[in-house]
């Protein structure tokens, strides 16, 4: 049973961090109808982000006030390349078919990945280490370091942080669409860009502020990641892009506590196929097949996602 | 508007295709040159992981293969021939390996290859090169099938007769780890491994190895190379209570690894063979790392006579990058080549004709080198089975035993 909690525990990890990443592709799916498959690279960004943060400012300290200045830090970056993405890439294409801004979306990707992977450690006047390889992720006291004891059940510090974090993500996201003046206007967009239009919301500033929600909390989650592997590279944002993804469509894509569910869910398989499921199937290698096999039983039997995409038909 | 940058593309496409275009006859004016005069020109190919996280070894090696070539040029090591070397990445997989093997082969001029540092980028090399009669001998694959077939236990058979290998087998590896742990008192093991040839393999022979000699594997699971959370998997192996972890792998996902182990409560050594033995490991598994534990092909470059003088060589020439865990076996591969191309080039025309006479001049190659003797048995492995258990110990590799495994 210790290994039920343990693994769920695991679990609830991963798939915070999934859900963390998830909902940026929701939010902005729910706006525009757009699969920004760039997001994963916007997480990516901001776990440099902090770490550029850290070499610059902290570098060799650990306290734990450093721990805001690197959210800050992470969250400029990846707030920044989302908006000028948005205003470069996505906005010329705003009228064209829905085919263009997705084969944009993927060229991004490739673009910012390649990006950092060449230049980050020819970054002027600085010595930053190369992206070409994994770079060690600063370990910070308070969120790092022993992990607490339930039981049998090892709870990590880096874990509470990414649950505490998802955990306040979302209620800060909650009040943030449903009592403020700008989230009732992205709700409205959301519902019928036209008619929103034609009652006095600026249509162009609510898809900024979509892009830029969905950033500050993919830049939580690389934060988070780089507590969890105490790594980070150039690439982690395609795996973790793609899960989020599923994760998305999983809870239902436009559905924003559908990909809190849904990343919830995804990390949670993982964690119990790798433990539960036996013989050549099994074992850390498998999990993946084991989480997308669940992603089209999903969609399979429940086409619109756990909870219910909001499904528009704008033809 | 819409004509202006059709202009605007046009222009620049016309201003690259120029660019091309010169770059083009720039490399024939060379070719041409080179025939013309009285040096000809033979070339040694480099393949190895020169970008992306292994880049660290690939690079040791074609710098150590450059040092070499450099060295035979001033020294005029064969009279009348030029030798130059042509680095190709190969991302360290195995159909960029192959691809960079194809252009290669392709070039009339190339006479042997160095590489590669992945045994699965090998498979797919070896049967572009084998065909076109170029040498290839690797610094650094130690998968037994490359040299003795598929069913390298039971029935050995020579795949390809172009292929040699200046480094030790996991038929060697693994069982040599096994060893080590059992003599130092552990007898409960995990195993994980990353599912690439390299990692299966060498976890296969330990695995035999460590049950012969009366241990128990108590787990054994495998992770996904792409991933970069292994806590389920920690998890997973942490209950059965192992006295300590052997993974079949690389580095980068072997740092990783041991950090989060240790960070999940399972502060058991992780022993793994030469593809975790580099400092990048260290960096990347954290403080917790000390006790970790590394087997690596060959006695410490550093500590050999034979190597004083090749280490010294290596930082006088001022290469970008250290010479990491291959460039001693780099060095001596290159070298290798180079003591066969002595016979074989002699009298020869041209490089093509002169192939298939360096790889039959291989079998006779003898000679010191940095790494101890250099020769090679009717497999095309090197006949020396020296293994080093390196440590962990206050942030660095270090070496607690080397051994010649054949002795025992």
């Amino acid at each position: 049973m210790d290994q039920f909690f343990q693994q769920l525990v695991n679990g609830l990890t991963l798939g915070s961090l999934y859900a963390l990443i998830a909902v940026g592709y929701t939010v902005v799916y729910g706006i525009v109808q757009l699969i920004n498959f760039a997001h994963g690279e916007v997480f990516m960004i901001g776990a440099f982000g902090a770490l550029t943060t850290y070499l610059l400012f902290f570098d060799g300290q650990t306290a734990v006030w450093i721990l805001p200045f690197m959210i800050v830090g992470a969250m400029l970056a990846s707030v920044g390349t989302a908006v000028l993405m948005e205003r470069v890439a996505y906005r010329p294409l705003r009228n064209a078919p829905r085919l263009a801004p997705l084969i944009t979306a993927i060229g991004i990707s490739v673009f910012l990945q390649e990006f950092i992977r060449l230049l980050y450690e020819k970054v002027p006047f600085v010595d930053f280490p190369s992206a070409k390889q994994r770079i060690p992720f600063p370990q910070i006291d308070v969120v790092t370091g022993p992990a607490a004891e339930i039981g049998n059940v090892t709870i990590q510090r880096s874990a509470i942080f990414t649950i505490a974090a998802l955990v306040i993500s979302a209620v800060v996201l909650y009040y943030f669409i449903n009592r403020t003046r700008l989230g009732r206007g992205m709700q409205a967009v959301s519902q019928d860009p036209d008619t929103a239009r034609l009652m006095g919301i600026n249509v162009d500033r609510i898809i900024v502020v979509a892009f830029a929600l969905g950033a500050v909390l993919a830049a939580v989650a690389g934060i988070s990641q780089g507590f969890q592997n105490n790594n980070i590279d150039y690439k982690m944002g395609f795996l973790a892009g793609l899960k989020a993804f599923t994760a998305a469509v999983l809870g239902g894509i436009g559905n924003i506590p559908g990909a809190v569910l849904g990343g919830l869910v995804l990390g949670v398989v993982e964690a119990m196929a790798t433990q539960y499921v036996p013989g050549q199937f099994g074992g850390g290698s498998w999990k993946d097949v084991w989480a997308f096999i669940i992603l089209i039983l999903v969609l399979v039997f429940r086409p619109q996602g756990l909870l219910g995409a909001r499904v528009v038909d704008r033809a | 508007m819409q004509q202006r940058s059709v202009v605007r593309v046009g222009a620049s496409l016309i201003v690259a295709s120029l660019a091309l275009t010169a770059c083009g006859s720039r490399n024939d004016d060379s070719g041409d040159g080179g025939s013309g005069s009285t040096t000809k020109t033979a070339k040694i190919g480099v393949i190895a992981p020169l970008s992306g996280d292994l880049s660290a070894l690939g690079l040791g090696i074609q710098h150590s293969v450059e040092l070499a070539v450099k060295q035979a040029n001033d020294a005029n090591a064969i009279p009348g021939w030029k030798l130059e070397v042509v680095p190709q990445d190969d991302e360290q997989k195995p159909d960029v390996g192959k691809n960079a093997a194809t252009t290669l082969s392709s070039d009339a001029d190339v006479i042997g290859v160095v590489g590669t540092l992945n045994t699965d980028v090998s498979q797919q090399v070896q049967p572009i090169l084998a065909p076109k009669n170029i040498v290839q001998v690797s610094p650094a694959n130690t998968g037994p099938g490359l040299t003795m077939g598929a069913k390298w236990q039971t029935a050995p058979q020579r795949p390809y007769p172009t292929y040699f290998r200046t480094c030790t087998t996991d038929a060697v590896q693994g069982p040599f780890a096994a060893r080590y742990l059992f003599n130092s008192g552990i007898k409960k093991v995990a195993t994980i491994h990353d599912k690439r040839a390299y990692g299966q393999g060498l976890v296969g022979t330990f695995t035999d190895e460590f049950k012969k000699l009366g241990g128990t594997i108590v787990a054994a699971e495998t992770i996904n190379p792409d991933d970069s959370n292994y806590t389920a998997v920690v998890s997973a192996v942490k209950p059965s209570a192992p006295e300590a972890v052997y993974y079949g792998g690389q580095y980068p996902e072997a740092g990783p690894l041991s950090q989060q182990m240790k960070a999940a409560g399972l502060t058991v050594p992780l022993m793994g063979g030469d593809g975790i033995y580099d400092g990048k490991y260290i960096t990347l598994a954290g403080k917790n790392s000390n006790n970790d534990l590394a087997t690596s092909v060959g006695a410490p470059v550093e500590s050999l006579p034979s190597a004083k003088k090749f280490v010294e060589d290596y930082a006088a020439a001022k290469y970008p990058d250290p010479f990491a865990a291959y460039g001693g076996y780099s060095y001596d591969a290159a070298n290798a080549i180079i003591n066969a191309l002595k016979v074989s080039l002699k009298d020869a025309a041209d490089v093509t004709s002169a192939r298939p006479a360096t790889v039959a001049a291989m079998k006779d190659v003898s000679f010191d080198g940095v790494t101890g003797k250099v020769a090679f048995d009717e497999f095309g492995d090197t006949t020396s089975k020296v293994l080093t258990t390196y440590k962990v110990t206050a942030g660095k590799w270090v070496a607690v035993k080397t051994e010649d495994f054949a002795a025992k």
